[in-house]
Formats: structure tokens, sequence, C-alpha cells
């Protein structure tokens, strides 16, 4: 790994569907090491897209995406899919195989881990997120949030420098909600989150991006988008009734 | 959503001999077992005592319960009413069974049909009630089956209650604005239902399969766990099957 290198750089990232439908004008987003960034941006804005991008599923627009100074391109795509661990917004969708165990260690069984060093990386990433005595369970036994858990374990076990998160809060209640960040706040990587909960991307991501029409709109710090009235209206961002950033930041000092 | 319960329907878990065989070595011993019954030659009956015998003490060790068997056993009523069928409607002379005269090789056949469908039937239900579905696929990936029917059986066994889960959510969307399905005439809603369902599913197929190439798929899936079979374990698993062979030949030696 080269020391130095951002996690991730994306440069002018352009990309239209088969269909002809353009999704991403021009792209450019650098993410550094161990930063957290939240992705905002209305429906429709091109977020899925980004983050399909991101470890080579979609490809052939234009521009670049580089994962720890390695570019996204054929001959990497098993390097890159290693490095970037993406938890998809279904954990139905995430978790196929029959138990938690055989569901984690399905990453790095594909890069050709295998036995004690497998059975450590399923170990490790379950006691990261808390399911360690879930291992055996079948997946579609455990609650909606255990599972999204056990998602986030999935892409750890493959050890990646970036994790990226697809609407990490929803369909949480709120302690399963409260688990989740505490975990993820407790991981020493680099963190990518799209989401629509613009509290949580405040509690989580110093740094926030606005995605919107394809392009990024808007890139600072979270808490000053979060105050910036114009700027949120324009990309159809709204604060959930009652919340002030401004009161959370008055609390936690 | 499923219940919070860990275990599976038709399997029964507990810790037996029969239990810890490799799931291969009990395939394999049902398929062997299963073709020497139907090999067995018409006209004698003492066979089917021997090959039940076998089955119950097979059942004993594996601590299956009869009535759990017994229960069970309904999957194969459609034969049974087959079965029952054959003895009036074949032909041939005619025997009086309780007064009703019926076809003598019909009578015959009916009892073969039986005798070796239940047979076969319980082998089976005992396979299942001693041999967890995810070991059932293991086993199965072992004697080289082909890796896309295990996948495919595989996604089968995680998904059946997913896909139940939101076929019950549409019902209930349905019936909560007044729905209910009365006369042919809306078929054409339920029809609707299980196209949308249909689209669902293979959009969630397209999905899962995005999933898995970001974690590395690359078209099979990788073995995890080593179920190995030792020659101990294929000698006690060919026990049943050694039974009902020996008992075969037996029979038509004898014939």
């Amino acid at each position: 790994m080269s020391g130095g290198a951002a996690s991730l750089v994306v440069d002018g990232l352009a990309f239209a569907y088969p269909d002809g439908h353009q999704a991403l004008f021009g792209v450019n987003l650098t993410v550094a090491r161990g930063e957290r960034v939240a992705v905002l941006g209305p429906n429709g804005a091109g977020k899925t897209t980004l983050v399909l991008h991101l470890n080579g599923i979609l490809s052939g627009g234009q521009g670049r995406v580089q994962v720890a100074g390695l570019p996204v391109v054929k001959e990497n795509l098993r390097e890159i899919r290693r490095q970037v661990g993406i938890v998809f917004q279904d954990p139905d969708d995430q978790l196929f195989m029959p138990s938690v165990r055989e569901d984690v260690a399905f990453g790095p069984a594909n890069l050709g881990v295998c036995g004690p060093e497998l059975q450590d990386r399923v170990a490790e990433a379950l006691a990261l997120v808390g399911m360690s005595e879930y291992a055996d369970r079948p997946p579609h036994h455990l609650s909606y949030g255990q599972r999204r858990r056990v998602a986030v374990a999935t892409v750890l076990a493959m050890r990646p420098e970036i994790l990226v998160l697809d609407e990490p809060s929803s369909n949480l209640d709120p302690a399963s909600r409260r688990e989740l960040s505490d975990i993820l706040l407790s991981l020493p990587i680099t963190i990518l989150m799209v989401t629509h909960d613009l509290p949580y991307a405040l509690q989580l991501c110093p740094r926030s991006v606005i995605l919107d029409d394809g392009v990024i709109a808007a890139d600072g710090s979270t808490y000053e988008l979060l105050c910036d009235e114009a700027t949120m209206s324009a990309h159809r961002l709204e604060l959930p009734f009652g919340f002030d950033p401004r009161s959370v930041r008055a609390t936690s000092g | 959503m499923s219940g919070e319960h860990g275990h599976h329907e038709l399997f029964l878990d507990h810790d037996t001999p029969i239990h810890r065989l490799p799931p291969q070595c009990k395939i394999a011993a049902v398929v062997v077992f299963v073709v020497a019954v139907v090999a067995a030659p018409r006209g004698t009956w003492w066979p089917y005592a021997v090959y039940a015998l076998g089955l119950a003490t097979v059942a004993a060790i594996g601590r299956v319960p009869a009535p759990t068997v017994l229960r069970r056993m309904v999957i194969e009523l459609p034969f049974v009413l087959f079965a029952v069928i054959l003895p009036f409607a074949s032909t041939g002379p005619r025997i009086d069974l309780l007064g009703i005269p019926v076809s003598e090789t019909g009578l015959e056949s009916a009892g073969i049909l039986l005798a070796k469908g239940t047979l076969g039937v319980v082998a089976s239900i005992l396979l299942a009630a001693t041999t967890h579905p995810r070991d059932l696929l293991r086993g199965l990936e072992r004697l080289h089956l082909p890796q896309l029917l295990v996948q495919i059986m595989t996604f089968m066994f995680r998904y059946v209650e997913v896909v139940m889960g939101e076929m019950g959510r549409m019902r209930v969307a349905r019936e909560s604005r007044c729905f209910r399905a009365r006369h042919v005439g809306q078929m054409k809603v339920v029809a609707h239902s299980a196209g949308a369902l249909f689209i669902r599913t293979y959009e969630r197929g397209e999905r899962v399969h995005l999933a898995m190439l970001a974690r590395g798929y690359t078209g099979r899936l990788p073995v995890l766990h080593n179920v190995a079979a030792s020659r101990r374990h294929w000698v006690m698993a060919a026990g049943l099957p050694a039974l009902a062979i020996a008992t075969t030949a037996s029979a038509w030696l004898s014939a």
C-alpha cells in the first residue's frame, strides 16, 4: 500500500447508462485516508451510480477513479474490490449465504484466504460489529439492525481501505441506529457514506459533499453545510422537523 | 418477517451417530438403498419387512420419532390414491377382496407400488430429519453435483423466506384495501401480484449479484467447510444399503 496516497480520488467522472440517461457529469472528489465523508443529495442525483463506480461495477464513462493510488481498471478489479467495501442498502441483498459465518467468509475466501486465517478474519470482523455470538445463525433469523451490522462485517472481513455505506441508517430503529453509529465511529477506517439522514451525517462525518444533477455541488464541513439554508434548499435538502444543527454543536461543545 | 427461531422445519437437531455422518455418505446411502428396493423382484414379500426393519433401526439410532415420520408421510398421498385405483382399473383375472372383485395383477402392482414408494419416502424423511439443509447442499457439492445447481439450491434455501415475506406483505396490502379473491374475475388481480412478485424477485437477484461481484465473486461459491468423509464414515453409511442389496439379491436367487 502506498503510504501517503488518498484513500479515494474521483476525477472528472462522467457516465451515461446504455439507455442514454446521463447520471454523472464530471464528479471530482478526494477523500484522505481516515476521513469520514457523507455524500448528500436528493433522489436521482447519481449517488448510487457514483458508488457503483468506486469498485468498477459500472465503468466505461469518462474520467478516472483511484483507490489508495490504484486506478480502477479491469486488471486491478480484484484488488480494488478488496480495497473498497460496499455495504448495500438492503441487507437481504448482501447476505446471501446460508449462515452468518459463511457470509462473512465469502469475500476473503474469494480472495484466496483459507483455513485458520479465514476463521480469524471472520471472528475479527464479527467482533468489530458485536455479532460474534450469531456466527452460526441463518441471516434471515436476525433482526434488521443485526443484519445491517453483519453486512458491515462482510466487507470488514476483506480488510478494505475504504468503507462505502449506502443509506446505513435506513429502516433502523433508534437503538439499532445508535449501535451502528457507535460501531462506525470505533472503526479506524476511511468511510464514505451516502445518506438522506442529515443528523446521522452530522454525527458521523466531519465533512460532507452534496451531489446534485451528477456533479458535486458543494463540499465542506457538514456543520456549515447544514447551517447554510440557501445551499440546502437549492438542492432539495431539508433538516428533519425540530432538528437544529446549532443546538447539537452547542450541547456537544 | 420470519420468526426468531433458529431451527429448520424438517431438520431435528439431535446429536446422534446418524446426524454426525458426513452428508455425502448419507445421500449416497439413500440413493443406493432406494435403487436396491426398487430392484426387488415381484412375487416375494418378505424383503420389504427386512428393508423396513433397516429403516426402523436407522430411525431409532437417529432418534427420529415414529409419529413425526408418519405425519410427514402425507406427502405420499397422491401415490397412494394412484395405488388404490390400480386394482380396479387393471385387467386380467379377478379375485374377491372383501366381496369386491378386483384385478389380481392390479392388486399386486398396487401393493408393490405402495411398499416401494413408502420405503423411498421414509428413507428421504430420515435423511431430511438428520441432515441440516445446509449440509445437504455441501454433501451434494462433495458428490460433484454441478456447481450451478448447488448454487441455485443454496439461494433458494436462503431467499425462500424473503420471497414469501414479500408475497405476504403484498397480500396484506391487497386485503387492507378490501380485496378478497372470491370469483374467477378477480384472478386478474392475483395474476398482477404474481407478476409484480416475479419482477421484484428478479430485481433482487440483480442486486444480490452486484453485492456478490463487489466481494470478488468469480462464478464459484467458495468451499468453507470441509465435510470430508473418512473410510469409517463410508463403512458406517454403507450399512443400510448393504442390507438392502443383500436382501434384494437373495430375493432374486430364491425367486
